[in-house]
């Protein structure tokens, strides 16, 4: 389909305006998935959160409460941006954008199939670490241009936690790309067409750096139990207290965004990415392989919600304790077994 | 140079204030701690009170005997049963009239009942407190039950309002036997879900094991009371020791832990609500045949003199002092509160830990801040 569009534009436009065309196509079409993943994904939380709680959830806005998110949307939107007089006005009303088009602009380079993928870039794996980490500067300044006492410690916390648990994200990954020799998200997956996931792949030590990827993928994306940053039984709401209507929205759409970002790591490093378990739809030319890469996302932030619903919160010396005690030196071992795991060929 | 001295000659740090409440989710109502903070670090805490004062005690001077029971519900309203009886015992008390033994059955039988609602309350709130959210919705349904018996019994979930001065109100429902024996069974299998929820986590056992320890001294010396003096080792239950209504009649364990840090606060309202347990079903196949009440004169008057009467409500001792001159009023009423004591040891425990832990310090402390105002 994207084949057919791509032939017919450049058929009826000239060559530069063709592409500038396709491109905004392109981000059209991301902003509604971004939309759509972010207001769904709350649905999603909500339910969850519902059938962790012995309730029922959302249920009145349409059928099992499918529009209810929307119409939260539309309240946000509709909704008066106030401030305190005292907010350092022009960081306050950037700080938003931060933490959105970081989160966006990570999206694009996810293969979600064969043909879906935006941009397929030979550093990828790369690309989504250096993005990942532009998002905290947005809470930081967020929460110091708030100018609350509240806003501010959830911002030092926020910038704390992420400057911690990025290095682990990040050798938990480099310990995948030992095995595959890639950082492109399109390679990676290849390779997994013919040797098996990953996960199943570098076994001992790959099942150890996804646990430890879930851990700190986690703790980056600041919820439970590691959402010291908005904490809301010690902070009131942490960094983005005083942030109302669609400014508000931004943050929170953010944080489930991230999540999706982060289970899609983990699909694409650990679980195949769209391809089929034990390739079961690998001959039907016309099941979309999107499906697979969705169910397995899902099933990932699945994982991620029943963390937020049955953990109580960590403190925060306890938190930077895990970080440098526990996990980053299992890490740095780790890398060394995938090291030893390779170079002695004892991959399945 | 030590490292804390590099640190300061190289960085200029400041203490600085931060208004907890009273509009925050973790002070449980509108208590308002004056916090001074270095870093995350708590230097001191100043708890503000007065926020929900309604002058209770002022109002029970010029108010009937009966009318003073229904003004305690707004006490302490996790404990509203447990609060009318203290003033129906001292009025008892002064009147020198002896309930019935079917009274007492009945009010021992619901006190306990409150309390477990109460503890139950408080186990959903501490999880939420420590960001475990799901604990709120386990409690709650367990607690539902409860109130649906106390709807059943008297017409009210919460102010029940049951006692009166020489009796109860109304009799027991006749399903009240059933109910509450089904309760019994339906919440033996609940506590140990609790425990697996919450009480085993090891995030849970390291926010709350050795933090805010309360010695055995501080306990008495502060006056505290309760599971908040029990963790500590003080043995306090009034149940025990100035035994009221049908306490004399059954077998219960008092509850004692000797680390006094918040763990133990915990584990002590847990084993609680094994021990109100089984007061209940000791008592419950029990329930004397009897009147329900004596019957007093429409408008009691106490004779002159002093009446002190001490119960144990869900939060600790619970004193009412009544002062009287002989007319329908009381000259001077005192509530001797157990949430005010237990509020004082606050700036001591909680010193030095983080804002995460004060927050669990505060919810194993319990605090009903009504109950510190009043």
């Amino acid at each position: 389909m994207t084949k057919s569009i791509h032939d017919w534009l450049f058929s009826i436009l000239p060559e530069g305006i063709a592409s500038i065309t396709e491109m905004v196509l392109i981000a059209v079409a991301y902003l509604a998935l971004f939309a759509i993943a972010g207001l769904y994904l709350v649905l999603l939380e909500r339910k969850v959160a519902a059938w962790f709680q012995l309730r029922l959830g959302p249920n009145r806005v349409g059928p099992f409460g499918i529009f209810q998110t929307m119409a939260d949307a539309l309240k946000l939107v509709s909704k008066e941006l106030t401030s305190t007089d005292r907010v350092d006005k022009f960081l306050y009303n950037l700080a938003p954008y931060f933490v959105i088009v970081t989160a966006l602009l990570a999206m694009t380079i996810f293969p979600f199939s064969k043909q879906l993928q935006a941009f397929d870039i030979n550093i990828g794996m790369f690309f989504l670490l250096a993005i990942s980490s532009i998002g905290v500067i947005g809470i930081l300044v967020g929460g110091w241009a708030s100018n609350n006492k509240y806003a501010l410690i959830g911002a030092m916390r926020s910038g704390l936690q992420t400057i911690s648990y990025e290095l682990s994200v990040g050798l938990s990954i480099l310990t995948m790309v030992l095995l595959t020799g890639s950082l492109q998200l399109s390679e990676i997956i290849e390779i997994q067409r013919t040797g098996g996931w990953l996960i199943w792949q570098g076994h001992i030590p790959a099942i150890i750096a996804f646990m430890i990827f879930m851990i700190a993928g986690t703790a980056e994306t600041n919820r439970a139990p590691f959402d010291l940053v908005e904490a809301e039984s010690e902070l009131g709401a942490g960094f983005h207290t005083e942030y109302s209507g669609m400014k508000f929205a931004y943050f929170f759409l953010a944080e489930f965004i991230n999540m999706f970002i982060i289970a899609s790591i983990a699909v694409v490093l650990f679980f195949g990415g769209w391809l089929s378990p034990f390739g079961i739809t690998e001959g039907i030319t016309w099941f979309p392989e999107v499906f697979w890469f969705f169910i397995k996302v899902l099933l990932i932030i699945f994982l991620m919600m029943w963390f937020r619903w049955t953990f109580p919160r960590l403190r925060v010396d306890q938190l930077l304790t895990l970080e440098w005690k526990y996990l980053l030196p299992i890490n740095l071992v780790n890398i060394v077994f995938m090291a030893i795991v390779i170079w002695l060929n004892w991959i399945l | 140079m030590s490292k804390d001295q590099i640190i300061k000659s190289n960085f200029k740090t400041e203490e600085y204030f931060i208004n907890m409440g009273p509009q925050h989710p973790a002070t449980h109502g509108v208590l308002r701690l004056i916090l001074t903070i270095d870093g995350e670090i708590i230097r001191n805490i100043e708890p503000d009170l007065g926020y929900i004062h309604r002058s209770i005690e002022k109002m029970c001077e010029r108010d009937s005997y009966q009318q003073i029971v229904h003004l305690t519900d707004r006490m302490d309203y996790l404990s509203s049963h447990i609060n009318n009886e203290a003033v129906c015992l001292v009025v008892e008390k002064g009147l020198e009239i002896e309930v019935p033994e079917r009274v007492k059955v009945i009010r021992t039988i619901i006190a306990e009942l409150t309390r477990i609602a109460s503890h139950c309350l408080w186990w959903g709130v501490m999880g939420m407190d420590v960001g475990a959210l799901t604990t709120y919705f386990y409690a709650f349904r367990d607690r539902e039950m409860i109130n649906d018996i106390f709807e059943e019994t008297c017409g009210a979930r919460l102010t029940m309002n049951y006692n009166i001065p020489g009796g109860l109100m109304f009799d027991i429902h006749p399903n009240f036997v059933k109910r509450v024996k089904d309760f019994i069974t339906h919440f033996k299998t609940k506590i140990p879900e609790y425990d697996r929820l919450l009480t085993g986590n090891v995030i849970f056992q390291k926010r709350t094991k050795g933090i805010g320890i309360l010695t055995k001294e501080d306990a008495i010396s502060f006056g505290a009371s309760g599971p908040v003096a029990r963790a500590s080792g003080v043995s306090c239950d009034i149940r025990k020791i100035h035994s009221y209504s049908a306490y004399d009649q059954v077998n219960f364990n008092e509850v004692l832990f000797t680390e006094g840090d918040s763990l133990s606060r915990y584990k002590v309202r847990i084993q609680e609500l094994w021990e109100s347990l089984s007061i209940i079903e000791q008592l419950i196949d029990n329930i004397p045949e009897g009147d329900i009440k004596v019957q007093t004169k429409a408008v009691i008057k106490l004779p002159k003199g002093e009446f002190y009467q001490r119960v144990e409500t869900a939060r600790g001792e619970l004193g009412v002092y009544v002062n009287s001159t002989g007319t329908k009023n009381p000259y001077r009423l005192k509530f001797r509160s157990p949430g005010f004591s237990n509020l004082s040891v606050l700036n001591k425990i909680a010193k030095g830990y983080k804002i995460g832990d004060l927050v669990a310090i505060m919810s194993t402390i319990d605090i009903v801040v009504p109950d510190i105002d009043r």
